[in-house]
Protein backbone atom coordinates (compact mmCIF):
# COMPACT_ATOMS: atom_id res chain seq x y z
CA UNK A 1 0.00 0.00 0.00
CA UNK A 2 2.77 2.53 0.80
CA UNK A 3 4.87 1.68 -2.18
CA UNK A 4 1.20 2.80 -4.63
CA UNK A 5 0.38 6.04 -2.01
CA UNK A 6 4.49 6.63 -2.90
CA UNK A 7 3.71 5.94 -6.52
CA UNK A 8 0.42 8.63 -6.38
CA UNK A 9 2.25 11.71 -4.90
CA UNK A 10 4.98 11.03 -7.00
CA UNK A 11 3.03 10.88 -10.78
CA UNK A 12 0.46 13.36 -9.28
CA UNK A 13 2.44 16.09 -7.50
CA UNK A 14 6.21 16.27 -7.98
CA UNK A 15 6.75 14.37 -11.58
CA UNK A 16 3.35 16.08 -12.74
CA UNK A 17 3.15 15.19 -16.68
CA UNK A 18 2.05 18.67 -17.52
CA UNK A 19 3.89 20.77 -14.85
CA UNK A 20 7.46 19.30 -14.64
CA UNK A 21 7.59 17.03 -17.18
CA UNK A 22 5.94 19.21 -20.16
CA UNK A 23 4.29 16.17 -21.92
CA UNK A 24 0.83 16.98 -23.41
CA UNK A 25 1.13 20.45 -23.31
CA UNK A 26 -0.83 20.49 -26.40
CA UNK A 27 -3.92 19.30 -24.49
CA UNK A 28 -2.72 21.62 -22.02
CA UNK A 29 -3.19 24.62 -23.66
CA UNK A 30 -5.79 23.44 -26.59
CA UNK A 31 -8.84 22.52 -24.05
CA UNK A 32 -8.10 24.49 -20.85
CA UNK A 33 -10.05 27.38 -22.01
CA UNK A 34 -13.23 26.04 -20.22
CA UNK A 35 -13.62 23.94 -17.15
CA UNK A 36 -16.57 21.88 -18.85
CA UNK A 37 -14.36 21.50 -21.55
CA UNK A 38 -11.57 20.66 -19.26
CA UNK A 39 -13.18 18.27 -17.19
CA UNK A 40 -13.98 16.27 -20.81
CA UNK A 41 -10.87 16.04 -21.80
CA UNK A 42 -9.33 14.73 -18.28
CA UNK A 43 -11.82 11.94 -17.79
CA UNK A 44 -10.92 10.25 -21.59
CA UNK A 45 -7.01 10.64 -20.49
CA UNK A 46 -7.69 9.07 -17.04
CA UNK A 47 -9.65 6.66 -18.82
CA UNK A 48 -7.49 5.87 -21.27
CA UNK A 49 -4.13 5.99 -19.54
CA UNK A 50 -5.08 3.19 -17.39
CA UNK A 51 -6.14 1.50 -20.05
CA UNK A 52 -3.04 2.00 -22.13
CA UNK A 53 -0.71 1.39 -19.44
CA UNK A 54 -2.47 -2.31 -18.69
CA UNK A 55 -1.53 -3.24 -22.50
CA UNK A 56 1.19 -1.87 -23.21
CA UNK A 57 3.02 -3.11 -19.96
CA UNK A 58 1.62 -6.45 -21.17
CA UNK A 59 2.88 -6.23 -25.00
CA UNK A 60 5.97 -5.02 -23.30
CA UNK A 61 6.84 -7.98 -20.95
CA UNK A 62 5.20 -10.64 -22.98
CA UNK A 63 6.27 -9.60 -26.65
CA UNK A 64 9.28 -7.17 -26.63
CA UNK A 65 11.39 -8.25 -23.33
CA UNK A 66 11.52 -12.09 -24.54
CA UNK A 67 12.62 -10.94 -27.51
CA UNK A 68 15.07 -8.28 -26.66
CA UNK A 69 13.23 -6.08 -28.78
CA UNK A 70 12.67 -3.22 -25.92
CA UNK A 71 14.21 -0.79 -28.55
CA UNK A 72 11.04 -1.46 -30.68
CA UNK A 73 8.95 0.27 -27.52
CA UNK A 74 8.13 3.59 -28.98
CA UNK A 75 6.89 2.55 -32.40
CA UNK A 76 5.10 -0.64 -30.98
CA UNK A 77 3.55 1.63 -28.27
CA UNK A 78 2.12 4.06 -30.97
CA UNK A 79 0.86 1.42 -32.45
CA UNK A 80 -1.09 -0.54 -29.22
CA UNK A 81 -2.43 2.72 -28.15
CA UNK A 82 -3.92 4.21 -31.18
CA UNK A 83 -5.56 0.15 -32.09
CA UNK A 84 -6.63 0.57 -28.39
CA UNK A 85 -8.43 3.49 -28.32
CA UNK A 86 -10.27 2.90 -31.72
CA UNK A 87 -11.53 -0.51 -30.55
CA UNK A 88 -12.48 1.10 -26.96
CA UNK A 89 -14.34 3.91 -28.71
CA UNK A 90 -16.13 0.92 -31.06
CA UNK A 91 -17.01 -0.70 -28.11
CA UNK A 92 -18.22 2.38 -25.77
CA UNK A 93 -20.32 3.33 -29.08
CA UNK A 94 -22.07 -0.04 -28.95
CA UNK A 95 -22.33 -1.04 -24.88
CA UNK A 96 -22.12 2.50 -22.74
CA UNK A 97 -23.60 5.15 -25.29
CA UNK A 98 -24.16 7.52 -22.36
CA UNK A 99 -19.97 7.19 -21.81
CA UNK A 100 -19.23 7.34 -25.32
CA UNK A 101 -21.27 10.53 -26.07
CA UNK A 102 -19.62 12.40 -22.03
CA UNK A 103 -16.19 11.31 -23.77
CA UNK A 104 -16.87 12.85 -27.19
CA UNK A 105 -14.51 14.62 -29.48
CA UNK A 106 -11.66 13.83 -26.78
CA UNK A 107 -11.45 10.46 -26.90
CA UNK A 108 -9.69 9.96 -30.55
CA UNK A 109 -8.32 13.61 -29.90
CA UNK A 110 -5.68 11.99 -27.66
CA UNK A 111 -4.78 8.60 -29.47
CA UNK A 112 -1.77 10.47 -30.43
CA UNK A 113 -1.09 12.58 -27.28
CA UNK A 114 2.67 12.47 -26.09
CA UNK A 115 1.43 12.56 -22.71
CA UNK A 116 -0.09 8.98 -22.91
CA UNK A 117 3.50 7.33 -24.78
CA UNK A 118 5.13 9.42 -21.77
CA UNK A 119 3.68 7.58 -19.31
CA UNK A 120 3.49 3.84 -20.96
CA UNK A 121 7.21 4.21 -21.81
CA UNK A 122 7.92 5.63 -18.37
CA UNK A 123 5.88 2.69 -16.96
CA UNK A 124 8.51 -0.15 -18.44
CA UNK A 125 11.98 2.17 -17.35
CA UNK A 126 13.86 -1.14 -16.07
CA UNK A 127 15.14 1.67 -13.45
CA UNK A 128 11.79 1.92 -12.19
CA UNK A 129 11.01 -2.19 -12.13
CA UNK A 130 7.13 -1.71 -11.59
CA UNK A 131 4.78 -4.40 -11.07
CA UNK A 132 2.02 -4.99 -13.70
CA UNK A 133 -0.40 -3.41 -10.68
CA UNK A 134 2.56 -0.73 -10.08
CA UNK A 135 2.49 0.32 -13.55
CA UNK A 136 -1.31 0.64 -13.99
CA UNK A 137 -1.32 2.49 -10.58
CA UNK A 138 1.39 4.88 -12.22
CA UNK A 139 -0.74 5.27 -15.33
CA UNK A 140 -4.01 6.29 -13.32
CA UNK A 141 -2.25 8.83 -11.48
CA UNK A 142 0.25 10.53 -13.90
CA UNK A 143 -3.77 10.77 -15.70
CA UNK A 144 -5.17 11.99 -12.52
CA UNK A 145 -1.97 14.67 -12.26
CA UNK A 146 -2.63 15.83 -16.21
CA UNK A 147 -6.24 16.33 -14.87
CA UNK A 148 -5.28 18.53 -12.11
CA UNK A 149 -3.22 20.62 -14.09
CA UNK A 150 -5.55 20.77 -16.83
CA UNK A 151 -8.48 21.67 -14.70
CA UNK A 152 -6.23 24.53 -12.34
CA UNK A 153 -5.27 25.72 -15.32
CA UNK A 154 -8.78 26.00 -17.22
CA UNK A 155 -9.97 27.69 -14.06
CA UNK A 156 -6.95 30.45 -14.38
CA UNK A 157 -8.00 30.79 -18.09
CA UNK A 158 -11.41 31.75 -17.01
CA UNK A 159 -10.12 34.30 -14.64
CA UNK A 160 -8.07 35.68 -17.15
CA UNK A 161 -10.98 36.19 -19.62
CA UNK A 162 -12.38 39.03 -17.24
CA UNK A 163 -9.00 40.55 -16.60
CA UNK A 164 -7.87 43.57 -17.67
CA UNK A 165 -4.71 42.56 -19.80
CA UNK A 166 -2.79 44.62 -21.91
CA UNK A 167 -3.73 44.23 -25.58
CA UNK A 168 -0.26 42.80 -26.86
CA UNK A 169 -0.32 40.07 -24.21
CA UNK A 170 -4.17 38.76 -24.61
CA UNK A 171 -4.81 35.27 -25.61
CA UNK A 172 -2.18 33.03 -25.67
CA UNK A 173 1.50 35.24 -24.54
CA UNK A 174 -0.70 35.52 -21.18
CA UNK A 175 -1.58 32.01 -21.09
CA UNK A 176 1.81 30.80 -21.27
CA UNK A 177 2.99 33.03 -18.59
CA UNK A 178 0.52 31.75 -16.39
CA UNK A 179 1.25 28.15 -17.67
CA UNK A 180 4.73 29.26 -16.43
CA UNK A 181 3.81 30.85 -12.98
CA UNK A 182 2.04 27.77 -12.72
CA UNK A 183 4.58 24.96 -13.46
CA UNK A 184 7.31 27.32 -11.00
CA UNK A 185 5.07 26.33 -8.23
CA UNK A 186 4.97 23.01 -9.03
CA UNK A 187 8.85 23.12 -8.84
CA UNK A 188 8.14 23.19 -4.99
CA UNK A 189 7.17 19.57 -4.91
CA UNK A 190 9.88 18.77 -6.54
CA UNK A 191 11.81 18.38 -2.50
CA UNK A 192 9.12 16.03 -1.39
CA UNK A 193 10.32 13.01 0.18
CA UNK A 194 8.64 10.01 0.36
CA UNK B 1 17.98 -13.19 -38.74
CA UNK B 2 18.32 -10.19 -36.23
CA UNK B 3 16.32 -8.11 -38.78
CA UNK B 4 13.67 -10.60 -39.41
CA UNK B 5 12.31 -11.02 -35.85
CA UNK B 6 11.63 -7.27 -35.23
CA UNK B 7 10.10 -7.01 -38.39
CA UNK B 8 7.71 -9.99 -37.95
CA UNK B 9 6.74 -8.77 -34.66
CA UNK B 10 6.02 -4.94 -35.62
CA UNK B 11 3.93 -6.04 -38.43
CA UNK B 12 2.37 -8.96 -36.34
CA UNK B 13 1.38 -6.66 -34.13
CA UNK B 14 -0.19 -4.32 -36.57
CA UNK B 15 -2.02 -6.96 -38.62
CA UNK B 16 -3.53 -8.11 -35.45
CA UNK B 17 -4.41 -5.02 -34.20
CA UNK B 18 -5.85 -4.65 -38.06
CA UNK B 19 -7.86 -7.56 -38.29
CA UNK B 20 -9.22 -7.20 -34.20
CA UNK B 21 -10.53 -3.66 -35.09
CA UNK B 22 -12.15 -4.84 -38.68
CA UNK B 23 -13.79 -7.79 -36.78
CA UNK B 24 -14.72 -5.16 -33.92
CA UNK B 25 -16.53 -2.92 -36.13
CA UNK B 26 -18.76 -5.64 -37.62
CA UNK B 27 -19.32 -7.17 -34.05
CA UNK B 28 -20.09 -3.61 -32.27
CA UNK B 29 -21.55 -2.13 -35.37
CA UNK B 30 -24.35 0.46 -34.18
CA UNK B 31 -27.10 0.75 -36.93
CA UNK B 32 -27.79 4.30 -37.88
CA UNK B 33 -30.42 5.59 -39.67
CA UNK B 34 -29.74 6.26 -43.28
CA UNK B 35 -32.18 9.04 -43.37
CA UNK B 36 -30.54 10.77 -40.54
CA UNK B 37 -27.56 10.38 -41.88
CA UNK B 38 -28.69 12.36 -45.18
CA UNK B 39 -30.71 15.12 -42.99
CA UNK B 40 -27.43 15.80 -41.63
CA UNK B 41 -25.93 16.52 -44.33
CA UNK B 42 -27.91 18.60 -45.49
CA UNK B 43 -28.34 20.44 -42.22
CA UNK B 44 -25.40 23.78 -42.11
CA UNK B 45 -23.59 21.59 -39.57
CA UNK B 46 -22.44 24.88 -37.41
CA UNK B 47 -23.92 23.18 -34.33
CA UNK B 48 -24.50 26.26 -32.74
CA UNK B 49 -27.53 24.66 -30.66
CA UNK B 50 -29.63 27.60 -31.38
CA UNK B 51 -32.37 24.71 -32.50
CA UNK B 52 -32.51 24.00 -28.77
CA UNK B 53 -31.14 20.47 -29.77
CA UNK B 54 -27.94 19.16 -28.64
CA UNK B 55 -26.35 20.70 -32.17
CA UNK B 56 -26.83 19.08 -36.05
CA UNK B 57 -26.98 15.66 -35.04
CA UNK B 58 -29.64 16.19 -31.93
CA UNK B 59 -31.62 18.26 -34.71
CA UNK B 60 -31.49 15.24 -37.63
CA UNK B 61 -32.34 13.13 -34.77
CA UNK B 62 -35.56 14.57 -34.00
CA UNK B 63 -36.76 15.84 -37.26
CA UNK B 64 -36.29 12.26 -38.49
CA UNK B 65 -37.81 10.65 -35.46
CA UNK B 66 -39.86 12.97 -33.78
CA UNK B 67 -41.34 14.61 -36.90
CA UNK B 68 -39.82 17.98 -35.97
CA UNK B 69 -40.14 20.15 -38.65
CA UNK B 70 -36.91 21.23 -40.54
CA UNK B 71 -37.40 24.83 -40.35
CA UNK B 72 -36.38 24.74 -36.38
CA UNK B 73 -33.45 25.58 -37.74
CA UNK B 74 -33.01 28.66 -37.85
CA UNK B 75 -29.56 28.77 -39.67
CA UNK B 76 -30.23 26.85 -42.65
CA UNK B 77 -31.06 28.59 -45.77
CA UNK B 78 -34.84 27.95 -47.20
CA UNK B 79 -33.02 26.01 -50.02
CA UNK B 80 -31.67 23.66 -47.47
CA UNK B 81 -34.87 23.73 -45.71
CA UNK B 82 -36.94 22.37 -48.45
CA UNK B 83 -33.96 20.15 -49.60
CA UNK B 84 -34.83 18.28 -45.81
CA UNK B 85 -38.89 18.21 -46.58
CA UNK B 86 -38.70 16.86 -50.30
CA UNK B 87 -36.40 14.04 -48.97
CA UNK B 88 -38.64 13.35 -46.19
CA UNK B 89 -41.38 13.99 -48.35
CA UNK B 90 -43.08 16.06 -45.99
CA UNK B 91 -44.73 19.76 -45.88
CA UNK B 92 -41.82 22.54 -44.41
CA UNK B 93 -44.44 24.17 -43.31
CA UNK B 94 -44.30 28.06 -43.38
CA UNK B 95 -40.61 28.70 -43.15
CA UNK B 96 -39.08 32.09 -42.94
CA UNK B 97 -34.99 33.40 -42.82
CA UNK B 98 -34.68 35.35 -39.13
CA UNK B 99 -31.82 37.81 -38.73
CA UNK B 100 -31.20 39.71 -35.46
CA UNK B 101 -31.65 43.38 -34.96
CA UNK B 102 -30.16 45.67 -32.45
CA UNK B 103 -33.81 47.94 -31.49
CA UNK B 104 -31.51 50.75 -30.29
CA UNK B 105 -29.13 53.53 -32.13
CA UNK B 106 -27.86 54.54 -28.64
CA UNK B 107 -24.04 55.17 -29.47
CA UNK B 108 -21.95 57.15 -27.03
CA UNK B 109 -22.38 60.41 -28.89
CA UNK B 110 -26.60 59.94 -28.99
CA UNK B 111 -26.87 58.35 -25.27
CA UNK B 112 -23.63 59.56 -23.68
CA UNK B 113 -22.98 58.37 -20.26
CA UNK B 114 -23.60 58.17 -16.65
CA UNK B 115 -20.03 57.21 -15.63
CA UNK B 116 -16.72 55.90 -16.51
CA UNK B 117 -16.50 52.27 -16.32
CA UNK B 118 -13.86 49.96 -15.62
CA UNK B 119 -14.96 46.73 -14.30
CA UNK B 120 -15.60 43.39 -16.48
CA UNK B 121 -15.57 43.83 -19.98
CA UNK B 122 -19.14 42.27 -20.22
CA UNK B 123 -22.26 43.63 -20.41
CA UNK B 124 -24.26 41.36 -17.66
CA UNK B 125 -20.98 42.74 -15.03
CA UNK B 126 -22.05 46.67 -16.22
CA UNK B 127 -25.55 45.97 -15.95
CA UNK B 128 -25.13 44.91 -11.75
CA UNK B 129 -24.22 48.77 -11.89
CA UNK B 130 -27.06 50.90 -12.18
CA UNK B 131 -27.94 49.32 -15.02
CA UNK B 132 -24.93 49.82 -16.81
CA UNK B 133 -23.22 53.22 -17.66
CA UNK B 134 -25.42 54.23 -21.01
CA UNK B 135 -27.25 56.91 -19.74
CA UNK B 136 -30.90 55.25 -21.41
CA UNK B 137 -31.57 52.47 -18.72
CA UNK B 138 -33.60 50.71 -21.77
CA UNK B 139 -30.33 51.03 -24.17
CA UNK B 140 -27.26 49.17 -25.69
CA UNK B 141 -24.55 49.08 -22.73
CA UNK B 142 -22.06 48.32 -25.77
CA UNK B 143 -19.56 45.88 -24.21
CA UNK B 144 -20.17 43.39 -26.21
CA UNK B 145 -21.80 40.71 -24.67
CA UNK B 146 -23.26 39.61 -27.90
CA UNK B 147 -20.98 39.95 -30.21
CA UNK B 148 -18.50 37.45 -28.39
CA UNK B 149 -22.07 35.06 -28.50
CA UNK B 150 -21.99 34.97 -31.76
CA UNK B 151 -20.30 32.24 -33.68
CA UNK B 152 -20.72 33.70 -36.85
CA UNK B 153 -18.99 37.41 -36.15
CA UNK B 154 -21.48 38.72 -37.84
CA UNK B 155 -21.75 41.21 -34.43
CA UNK B 156 -19.67 44.35 -34.29
CA UNK B 157 -20.06 46.72 -31.47
CA UNK B 158 -19.28 50.53 -32.68
CA UNK B 159 -18.98 53.49 -30.69
CA UNK B 160 -21.01 52.01 -28.10
CA UNK B 161 -23.51 50.29 -29.79
CA UNK B 162 -23.97 46.65 -31.21
CA UNK B 163 -24.38 46.45 -35.07
CA UNK B 164 -25.39 43.10 -36.94
CA UNK B 165 -23.94 42.55 -40.19
CA UNK B 166 -27.02 40.87 -42.02
CA UNK B 167 -24.89 39.48 -44.32
CA UNK B 168 -23.42 37.60 -42.02
CA UNK B 169 -25.91 36.92 -39.53
CA UNK B 170 -27.79 33.64 -39.87
CA UNK B 171 -30.49 34.49 -37.29
CA UNK B 172 -29.65 31.55 -34.90
CA UNK B 173 -30.94 33.79 -31.47
CA UNK B 174 -27.88 33.37 -29.80
CA UNK B 175 -27.13 36.90 -28.97
CA UNK B 176 -30.64 37.41 -28.11
CA UNK B 177 -30.48 35.26 -24.86
CA UNK B 178 -27.44 37.11 -24.10
CA UNK B 179 -28.00 40.60 -23.95
CA UNK B 180 -29.00 41.29 -20.28
CA UNK B 181 -31.47 44.83 -22.09
CA UNK B 182 -33.55 42.23 -24.19
CA UNK B 183 -33.06 45.21 -26.90
CA UNK B 184 -31.82 42.15 -30.00
CA UNK B 185 -34.51 40.97 -31.58
CA UNK B 186 -35.00 38.02 -34.09
CA UNK B 187 -37.10 39.42 -36.83
CA UNK B 188 -38.33 38.34 -40.91
CA UNK B 189 -35.32 39.33 -42.83
CA UNK B 190 -38.06 41.28 -45.18
CA UNK B 191 -39.16 43.22 -41.97
CA UNK B 192 -38.63 46.79 -43.16
CA UNK B 193 -39.60 49.61 -41.22
CA UNK B 194 -38.59 49.49 -37.49
CA UNK B 195 -39.08 51.53 -34.49
CA UNK B 196 -35.37 51.57 -33.54
CA UNK B 197 -35.97 52.27 -29.44
CA UNK B 198 -36.57 50.18 -26.72
CA UNK B 199 -36.71 52.96 -24.88
CA UNK B 200 -40.98 53.15 -22.08
CA UNK B 201 -39.75 56.56 -20.48
CA UNK B 202 -41.86 59.91 -20.44
CA UNK B 203 -40.66 62.10 -23.73
CA UNK B 204 -38.66 64.85 -21.67
CA UNK B 205 -37.06 62.21 -19.38
CA UNK B 206 -36.10 60.08 -22.69
CA UNK B 207 -35.10 63.05 -25.04
CA UNK B 208 -32.28 63.94 -21.95
CA UNK B 209 -31.24 60.66 -21.97
CA UNK B 210 -30.36 60.01 -25.89
CA UNK B 211 -30.95 62.24 -28.94
CA UNK B 212 -32.03 59.55 -31.23
CA UNK B 213 -35.10 58.12 -28.42
CA UNK B 214 -38.35 57.77 -28.83
CA UNK B 215 -40.87 60.32 -26.88
CA UNK B 216 -43.94 58.97 -27.73
CA UNK B 217 -44.67 61.73 -29.87
CA UNK B 218 -47.93 60.24 -31.71
CA UNK B 219 -47.21 61.83 -34.95
CA UNK B 220 -46.28 58.25 -36.35
CA UNK B 221 -49.47 56.20 -34.95
CA UNK B 222 -51.41 59.63 -36.87
CA UNK B 223 -50.16 59.59 -40.11
CA UNK B 224 -50.49 55.97 -40.47
CA UNK B 225 -52.61 55.21 -43.09
CA UNK B 226 -53.34 51.66 -41.67
CA UNK B 227 -53.33 52.01 -38.05
CA UNK B 228 -50.18 49.49 -37.79
CA UNK B 229 -48.50 52.13 -35.46
CA UNK B 230 -49.33 52.36 -31.89
CA UNK B 231 -47.64 54.14 -28.86
CA UNK B 232 -47.86 52.22 -25.74
CA UNK B 233 -46.04 53.23 -22.27
CA UNK B 234 -44.77 56.06 -24.54
CA UNK B 235 -42.87 54.18 -27.26
CA UNK B 236 -44.39 53.12 -30.66
CA UNK B 237 -44.68 49.67 -31.81
CA UNK B 238 -45.17 48.63 -35.57
CA UNK B 239 -47.87 45.57 -35.75
CA UNK B 240 -46.12 43.98 -39.31
CA UNK B 241 -49.38 41.82 -39.87
CA UNK B 242 -51.19 45.51 -40.75
CA UNK B 243 -47.60 47.68 -41.76
CA UNK B 244 -47.24 48.00 -45.78
CA UNK B 245 -43.79 49.27 -45.56
CA UNK B 246 -44.92 53.15 -46.81
CA UNK B 247 -42.43 54.52 -44.94
CA UNK B 248 -44.25 57.81 -43.72
CA UNK B 249 -43.87 57.29 -40.19
CA UNK B 250 -40.09 57.53 -40.46
CA UNK B 251 -40.68 60.39 -42.32
CA UNK B 252 -42.63 62.28 -39.64
CA UNK B 253 -40.60 61.10 -37.04
CA UNK B 254 -39.08 63.89 -35.29
CA UNK B 255 -36.46 62.12 -33.42
CA UNK B 256 -35.79 59.83 -36.73
CA UNK B 257 -35.94 56.56 -34.36
CA UNK B 258 -38.06 54.64 -37.14
CA UNK B 259 -36.24 53.28 -39.83
CA UNK B 260 -36.09 50.66 -42.91
CA UNK B 261 -34.02 48.43 -41.29
CA UNK B 262 -33.99 46.16 -44.70
CA UNK B 263 -32.77 48.26 -46.77
CA UNK B 264 -31.19 51.11 -45.47
CA UNK B 265 -27.80 51.50 -43.78
CA UNK B 266 -28.23 52.69 -41.22
CA UNK B 267 -26.69 55.96 -39.89
CA UNK B 268 -23.45 54.42 -37.53
CA UNK B 269 -21.20 57.70 -36.81
CA UNK B 270 -17.68 56.38 -38.07
CA UNK B 271 -15.78 55.32 -35.27
CA UNK B 272 -13.48 58.13 -33.61
CA UNK B 273 -12.05 59.24 -30.29
CA UNK B 274 -15.32 59.18 -28.65
CA UNK B 275 -15.35 54.94 -28.50
CA UNK B 276 -15.25 53.20 -25.38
Amino acid sequence: MKELFAILIGAMLIENFVLSKFLGICPFLGVSQKTSTALGMSGAVVFVNTLASLVTYLVNDLLLKPNGLEYLQTIAFILVIAALVQFVEIVLKKLVPPLYKALGIYLPLITTNCAILGSALINVDPARDYSLLEAVFFGFSAALGFSMALVLFSGIRERLETSDIPESFKGMPIALIAASLVSVAFVGFAGLVI
Amino acid sequence: MDIIIPVAVISGLGLFFGIGLAYASKVFAVKTDEKMEKVKELLPGANCGACGYTGCDGLAEAIVKDGISPSKCPVNSKEGTNAIAEFLGIDEGEVSQMVARVICQGTWRNAGKKYEYQGIQDCHAANQLAGGMSQCFYGCIGLGSCQHACPFGAIEVINGLAKVNPDKCTGCGICVAQCPKGIIKLVPVLTGYTVLCANHEKGGIAKRNCKVSCIGCMKCQKVCPNDAIKVKEYLAEIDYTKCVNCGKCAEVCPQSCIHDAMHERLPYEPQDELTG
